[in-house]
This record gives structure tokens, C-alpha cells and sequence, in this order.
């Protein structure tokens, strides 16, 4: 397979430049690198404009609707865990609206490669704050800047219990494959929140803001294993922003949780369904 | 509308039924009719329910068609709590507003329900009680006091075992055999001999004490074999196993009154089943699960109450969209909003019919007792696949809780149909396209991880391969495509008898009405025909896409028509309204929170007809 086979030719409509670009081309090449076959993988985004990527990668894909990528992502793991399940998600879809879920995601470690196009705005209803806009942040609906505190994707997937935690820069490519690949292989849980600019409604947050602040954190000799320093590097944010692998840990996936998934995917299996067993009680 | 198929002109008219397929004879002294009602009272937490079906699954046993339902608040300990028991030696399809005996197993229970009682009724309940009848507003009532509570110390058991000794009391008093009795304690309790030993007892001493004291119903079964095997499930244990015979993969749901036990039942044997189960953080997280499980392959459902299903609108649309095949069930309760809790109600039906934006197609169908809940749910599964639409199965609290004795489910009746579906390991042919538009609307499904296919589920509108488009080509093909499918579904409904009827052919009043009202106008026509009046249940089962021809034909036959249902509205008048024109003259609508009691709709079919 080659890159160009991984493109759907439907028309991209992302504006020149997106982060999103630096995020579609990284997932290809890890898909590519990782040698996945592409029947063998489904694409789960909700709404937004890192949404529109399932039509971009010519793989199984499932649009689903705003801030529920994660449970209809478990729905396809639970259904096939033969499939690579691997789920996109806006800042607000992720942090907003599907808050909630992500939590018990996290905490279930089901196997599902969690991938946030974070760009801190509302980039497709043109430009009100995210839940990751930064305090002071000014925006259509914050014209006084942003009040709340941001939601910290990194300190947020800690402690729920995810059992990979990483981030990314959307204008490091390489650096981004790399982590794409460990989260893709990771046997559990893993999010990686990409720092995505918005060209067009983020205006502070640029790819030059980036540039100037961004290290990697295997740089700097972090111990992934280690989750209370996880924990610190996680809250580190200003003059130095890390990128990279905050934690990992290997512990049970919620598939094990499944007596059914014990003999393999439940999909494609014939059914011989038969209660007769089970009317005993009812007697 | 093509309904070009074979029709038949109203067969399926059960007019055996109505007199009472006899099981056994019963001949009682002292019942008002053929049946006896017991009514057990308390505390949450006393272990009613439980009671309850022990009971009756040992009358059952004895041969008798049994009739079970419960009323309790919304609360673990304390408050009034009942389970209302009702058996005959022919078919019973619900309780009624009298009862012949009442235990009592605490003070409230003997004030609250008094008025119940048929004259020479009586009341069980514990000498420590100190209750004197002049406290009761009645003189004609019986009490038997029994020392459960003292009894209960002397077998060293927990509070609990007073219901047993009262148990073996209620056989004792209406003269029933109590060894069948001992035996499903027996096996209830498989395994844990202690318990089994105590409550064996227990049965015996509230037995052999009423057996020397007191004079009750004196009712007496024709010695013989017991029922052929029956079984004595609610609806939600119907619904639950309906589900595991359709070949149900993938349960996820959030717990909520009436549909919790469906979620209970499934998690409990997920093992034995082969199937995935979860308790999700919420409903929407069910139903999108469900939506995600059913896009890879799976058979998958969700059940809820109308507040989880609010929840869910937005996702109903998410699997129209996508063409996923689901089914949700609804137990609906009271509302609007926390609503009454535990009890019951039909006023989800037009919320059920027009759920979430946009136009789709979808089906919506009301079974009206334990057989259809488990026929319906595996029909459900077969239309879902068929149409890949979702299917909403509407029960309520009173048809979901409720037991009664039916014979065993036929788990071939109902043949696995996965429609469109197929398995293969690789795709051959032109490129494959989740929404390829084809002759009847339903396109090809495969399974994701299918060799040389791309399958797309698209939430936002799309083109036959499942890509994004707002083109107006494309838009309006993909939208004739889907709503294509109605014309299709109303065929296949119509084979499915989607208007069944019981009662008199020449009947000079037709009862309308949908879902649980079944049980209670069952029971209605026979105390009409008593009355002198010779009348005739129509249950409209299929309500979405609503069977509009057989519903006119009924409406027409002649004779009053009268609409019964549990709510305040008259939601399924409006419906008939909508696709008949036809407007009824007489209604019956309770909204209080209960069940219809047969004789309440006897009541008003007689004042409808001005006798």
C-alpha cells in the first residue's frame, strides 16, 4: 500500500495550511508504517472540522455525531476486536460535549487510539471559545477573553485511568507518526491530544507559537513509567510546552472484562441463539 | 401505500378465547367469580415481589393460569409496597379491583386495601400487629391473625420468613394443595439447604395453623397433572429473552425503572448468552454503542424509560442516518420529566413516532402482553436487519413488571433474518458502497474488516460510498433512498398481523387500543358478555408505519367505538385521527399513574352505551 492509496479523492476542505494536514498525513504514514491493512482498521470521528478526516483516509470509517466518538467507538471494538479502532475528535467534541465519556473510556482501557485535534477554538461554527482556549482567550462568544480555567487533556486523561497518555505538535510530523504508532499499538486506552493551529480563528496559538515552546520529553530523559512525573510535566504550560509520551502503563483491557469476546470477535459469527437453557428459572 | 398483498378478511379474530380456555376445573365456595385474587402488602423491602411470584409460580404449578403485578414507590426500605396476585382455572390476562385476601405484613397494608376486599374477604396479618377490627371500616371481612412474627423466631430465621408462614396461611385459607409449594422453595433455593429446610417449615406451620383455625375460600382443584410446563415471566423477562433468541450480541444500557431488569437479566447471563454487555455512563452512551456495535455487525439493543430515551433522540437519528440496524426498548412510566418513577403509562407513543430531526424512516411496535414482548422483541431484530432502520419496542411499567403464566416460548417460530447482510471474507464485484441505491432501498451491508470494501457509516449526509456531500443530486437521491424504504416496511408489516383482534364478530362495541390495555380489555369483554353486552378488543400493534387500512376496517364495522388508553391525551386517537379521519365519541383514558382494572372499562363501556 502507498500513501496515495490511502486517499479517498474526496475534496479537502480544510483551509490551506490547518493543522489538520500535519494530522491526516502523520496517520497515514503511520497506518502505512505499521502495516495495517486497511479493511482491518475503522476511523471513528464526531463533529467538526477534524471530523471531515474519515473521508480523507480510505479505511472503514464512522462519522458519527458531536461528542460521541468514543462510545461508538467501544460499540465497533466490543463488536470486532480483530478491528484497529481509531477514534478523532475536536477540543470540543473530546472536552465539551463528550467529557463524559472520555472519562469512562479512559477507566474501562478500552483499545481505542483516541487521537484530539486540539486548536483551542470552534474553528467550523467560525471561531467561539473551546474548552481549551486559553483564560483571556478572545473569541466571538468571549469578547472580554475566555474566564474558565482550561481543561488540561493531559492531567484530565490521567486521571481517569488511560493507560497512554501523549502529545503531539501537528508541525512536527515525524515526531507525530511516531507517537501515532505507539498509540495505535498500545494495548489499551490511548489518547494523544495534537496541538492543532488554526490558521484562520486561532490567532495566538500558531504554528510559530508552537515552534518557539515546544520540546520533546524523551529529549529530557522523562520515565514514561513514572505517573507522578507524568503528572508534573503534564501541568507544565507557557514558555516550554512538552510533546511526547507523558505516560504508559500495560494493565488489563476492558475486553478481558467480556466473557464473550473469549473466542474471538463477536462479528461475523453465525447465530445459533437458544434460550432453552434459560427458561428454567421462569418455571 | 401498496397493501396489493393477500389480506385477510379479519381471521385472526381469537373468538375461543374469550370464554376462557379452562386449564382445570376450580370450583371455589364463597369467590364473587372463577377466580381468587391475593394481595400481599408492606414494607419496601420486605421481600414482597419476591413472595409474590413464589406464590404464584406454585399456583401455576397447581395448574392455574396466574396473573401477577406489583406497586411500590420509588424507595429501597419503607413505604406501601404490594404484589396483587390473581388465578383461575381458566386463562386470566390481569388483576382486577377486588381481591378475596389480603396479606397484611404490615398495619397500613389491612387500612390501605380494605376496601378491596369482596364481602367475606379476609385479611391476614400477624398477631403482633394490634390490630382490632374495629379499626377496619369493614364489618363483612375476616381477619386471620397468625403469630407470624413469633412463629418466625421459633424456625430462627430472619424477618423475612414471616412471608412464608403467610404463604402457607393464603394456601391453607383458599384451600390449595401446599406441597407444590414446599417443592419451588425447593428449587428456588437449590443448594442452600438450611434455607430451603426453614422455609419448608414455615410453609407448614402458617399452613396447619389456619388449616385448624379458620374457615376460608374452600376451593378445590380437580386432582390431575399440573400445567403442561408453563412458565411465569414478566415482560421484561420476555423482552430479555426475546433478545437472546434474536441472536442479541450487544446489550448496553444505563439503568432506569421499568427496564433496569432487562439490564439485570442480560449482565447476569452474559456468559451462557455469548453476549456483550455493559451498564454505560449513560444513554446516550448506550445508544451510541449500540449504534457502533450494530455498524460492525452485531445484533444490538438498548432498553430504557422515556427520560433515557430523551436522551437518545439525537443518536436515533445517528443510526437513520447511518442505516444501522437498532433496537430500543421503551417501558414507558409517567412524565413528563422524574414523572411517577415506578409506576406506569402509555404517554410516550407520538414521542416515540417522532423522535429526533429530520425525516426517516423507523418502526415503532407495542406488544400487549408477555408472548408478544418475546415475539415482537425477535421480530424487531429481523425488521431492523431487514430495513436497516432502528426499531422501537414501546412497553410500559405495568406490561414490563408485571408476571404471568404462559405457555413455553417457541424459539422457532420467529426465523433469523439478517436481510441484507453478508459475511465473506472479501468483497468482488464494482467498489463496494455502504449506501449503493438498489431496487428496494436496503443496500448491501458488510461487515468492516471485509477484504477490498470500505465501509462508511456517515452520520452527515453522504454519497452511496458514505462520503460527505451536500450536492442536491446526491442529497435528494440519498433521501428518496431512505424514505424509499416505507413503502417496503408497511408491506412486510402488514404480514405481520399488525391489527389483531378478540372477541364477539358480531359484537355491537369494538374497544380500541395498544400495548398493556390488552390484558385488562381481555378480561373487560368477558365481564361486558356478563353484562349482557357482546363486545370486541382491537389491539393495534404496529404503530409506526400505523396500519391504516385495518384500522378503518374495524372502525367501520358498525356498533359503538370506544378508545381506551394510559394516558391523558389520547395519543393513539390522535394517530388514528391523523391517518383516518376518524374521531372517536367515547374514551376511556387513565392517567394516575395505574393500569385499567377490567371492570373500570366495563364501567365506562356501559356508560357509553347508556345501560
Amino acid at each position: 500500500m502507498s500513501l496515495k492509496e490511502l486517499d479517498t479523492g474526496v475534496q479537502n476542505t480544510w483551509c490551506p495550511g490547518c493543522g489538520n494536514f500535519g494530522i491526516l498525513t502523520a496517520m497515514k504514514q503511520a497506518i502505512l508504517q505499521l502495516g495495517i491493512p486497511r479493511e482491518r482498521i475503522v476511523g471513528v470521528s464526531g463533529i467538526g472540522c477534524h471530523g471531515k478526516i474519515t473521508d480523507y483516509i480510505k479505511v472503514n470509517g464512522l462519522h458519527a455525531i458531536h461528542g460521541r466518538v468514543l462510545p461508538a467507538a467501544t460499540g465497533v471494538k466490543l463488536a470486532n476486536h480483530g478491528l484497529t479502532v481509531i477514534g478523532y475528535a475536536g477540543d470540543g467534541d473530546a472536552f465539551n460535549i463528550g467529557l463524559g465519556h472520555f472519562a469512562h473510556a479512559a477507566r474501562r482501557n478500552v483499545p481505542i487510539a483516541y487521537i484530539v485535534h486540539d486548536n483551542m477554538i470552534y474553528g467550523l461554527t467560525t471561531g467561539q471559545t473551546s474548552p481549551t482556549s486559553r483564560q483571556g482567550f478572545k473569541t466571538k462568544t468571549t469578547p472580554r477573553g475566555a474566564f474558565e480555567v482550561p481543561i488540561n487533556p493531559l492531567t484530565q486523561a490521567l486521571a481517569a485511568g488511560a493507560s497512554f497518555v501523549a502529545r503531539g505538535f501537528a508541525g512536527e510530523p515525524k515526531h507525530l507518526v511516531e507517537l501515532f504508532k505507539q498509540a495505535i499499538t498500545h494495548r489499551g486506552f490511548a489518547m494523544v491530544d495534537v496541538l492543532q493551529p488554526c490558521v484562520t480563528f486561532n490567532k495566538v496559538n500558531t504554528y510559530e507559537f508552537y515552534r518557539q515552546r515546544v520540546y520533546r520529553l524523551e529529549d529530557g530523559g522523562h520515565d514514561a513509567g513514572d505517573f507522578e512525573a507524568a503528572y508534573r510535566k503534564a501541568l507544565e504550560w507557557g514558555e516550554r510546552i512538552p510533546i511526547g509520551v507523558f505516560f504508559r502503563e500495560e494493565r488489563p483491557t476492558y475486553l478481558e472484562g467480556f466473557p464473550a469476546l473469549r473466542d474471538g470477535p463477536l462479528a461475523g459469527r453465525e447465530l445459533k441463539p437458544d434460550i432453552s437453557g434459560l427458561v428454567d428459572e421462569f418455571r | 401505500m401498496d397493501y396489493s398483498h393477500e389480506r385477510r378478511e379479519a381471521p385472526y379474530i381469537d373468538y375461543l378465547s374469550l370464554e376462557g380456555v379452562l386449564l382445570k376445573e376450580m370450583i371455589c365456595v364463597g369467590l364473587r367469580d372463577d377466580t381468587v385474587s391475593i394481595l400481599i402488602g408492606g414494607e419496601a423491602g420486605q421481600g414482597i415481589t419476591r413472595s409474590g411470584s413464589l406464590l404464584g409460580t406454585a399456583l401455576m404449578r397447581g395448574g392455574l393460569s396466574v396473573f401477577g403485578t406489583n406497586e411500590y414507590p420509588s424507595l429501597i426500605r419503607g413505604g406501601h409496597n404490594y404484589y396483587l396476585l390473581r388465578a383461575s382455572g381458566r386463562e386470566v390476562y390481569s388483576q382486577d379491583s377486588h381481591v378475596e385476601l389480603v396479606v397484611a405484613l404490615n398495619k397500613e397494608t389491612s387500612l390501605i386495601h380494605q376496601g378491596e376486599l369482596i364481602p367475606g374477604g379476609g385479611i391476614i396479618l400477624d398477631e403482633e400487629l394490634q390490630f382490632t377490627k374495629g379499626e377496619l371500616g369493614r364489618d363483612d371481612v375476616k381477619l386471620y391473625t397468625v403469630p407470624l412474627t413469633t412463629m418466625a423466631k421459633e424456625l430462627g430465621g430472619p424477618e423475612i420468613v414471616r412471608n412464608t408462614i403467610a404463604l402457607g396461611s393464603v394456601l391453607a385459607l383458599v384451600g390449595f394443595d401446599h406441597t407444590i409449594l414446599k417443592d419451588v422453595i425447593s428449587e428456588t433455593f437449590k443448594g442452600r439447604q438450611e434455607l430451603i429446610e426453614m422455609n419448608r417449615k414455615a410453609v407448614d406451620m402458617g399452613y396447619n395453623y389456619c388449616r385448624e383455625r379458620y374457615e376460608g375460600f374452600s376451593c378445590h382443584l380437580e386432582d390431575g397433572e399440573g400445567a403442561p410446563r408453563r412458565m411465569m415471566p414478566t415482560g421484561d423477562d420476555a423482552v430479555a429473552l426475546g433478545a437472546v433468541q434474536a441472536g442479541c450480541k450487544f446489550y448496553a444500557a444505563y439503568p432506569m425503572t421499568p427496564a433496569s431488569p432487562i439490564l439485570d437479566y442480560m449482565a447476569a447471563h452474559d456468559a451462557e448468552t455469548g453476549m456483550a454487555v455493559i451498564q454505560t455512563e449513560s444513554e446516550i452512551a448506550a445508544i451510541n454503542m449500540v449504534v457502533g456495535a450494530g455498524y460492525a455487525g452485531l445484533r444490538a439493543m438498548t432498553a430504557t424509560s422515556g427520560g433515557g430515551f430523551s436522551l437518545m433522540t439525537e443518536a436515533l437519528g445517528f443510526a437513520a442516518m447511518t442505516e444501522t440496524p437498532v433496537v430500543v426498548n421503551i417501558g414507558q412510566r409517567p412524565g413528563p420529566s422524574t414523572g411517577l418513577a415506578t409506576n406506569t403509562a402509555q404517554g410516550d407513543l407520538l414521542f416515540a413516532i417522532h423522535a429526533s430531526q429530520g425525516e426517516f424512516p423507523r418502526i415503532v411496535v407495542a406488544p400487549g402482553d408477555v408472548e408478544e414482548c418475546f415475539y415482537i422483541t425477535m421480530e424487531a431484530f429481523n425488521l431492523a436487519e431487514r430495513f436497516q432502520v432502528p426499531v422501537i419496542v414501546l412497553t410500559d411499567k405495568y406490561l414490563a413488571e408485571s408476571h404471568r403464566s404462559v405457555e413455553p416460548f417457541d424459539p422457532q417460530r420467529i426465523p433469523i433474518d439478517r436481510g441484507r447482510l453478508t459475511v465473506v471474507d472479501e468483497w468482488r464485484g464494482e467498489e463496494y458502497g455502504r449506501y449503493r441505491i438498489t431496487g428496494d432501498c436496503v443496500s448491501p451491508r458488510l461487515l468492516p474488516g471485509t477484504l477490498n470494501a470500505v465501509v462508511q457509516g456517515n452520520s452527515n449526509e453522504h454519497d452511496e460510498l458514505g462520503y460527505s456531500t451536500s450536492s442536491p443530486g446526491p442529497v435528494v437521491a440519498m433521501m428518496d433512498k431512505r424514505l424509499g424504504k416505507r413503502r417496503f416496511i408497511e408491506n412486510e408489516v402488514a404480514s405481520l398481523e399488525p391489527v389483531r383482534a378478540v372477541g364477539y364478530e358480531d359484537a355491537e362495541v369494538t374497544l380500541f387500543g395498544w400495548g398493556s390495555t390488552k390484558g385488562p380489555a381481555r378480561e373487560a369483554l368477558k365481564l361486558l358478555s356478563e353484562a349482557g353486552v357482546k363486545a370486541k378488543f382491537v389491539q393495534i400493534v404496529y404503530l409506526e408505519p400505523f396500519p391504516s387500512e385495518d384500522v378503518r376496517r374495524e372502525l367501520a364495522r358498525g356498533g359503538t367505538n370506544i378508545l381506551f388508553e394510559g394516558n391523558a391525551t389520547a395519543q393513539l386517537g390522535e394517530l388514528i385521527r391523523l391517518h383516518t379521519g376518524y374521531r372517536f365519541d367515547h374514551v376511556g383514558l387513565r392517567y394516575d399513574g395505574r393500569p385499567f382494572n377490567p371492570s373500570d372499562i366495563r364501567d365506562r363501556v356501559m356508560e357509553a352505551l347508556g345501560r
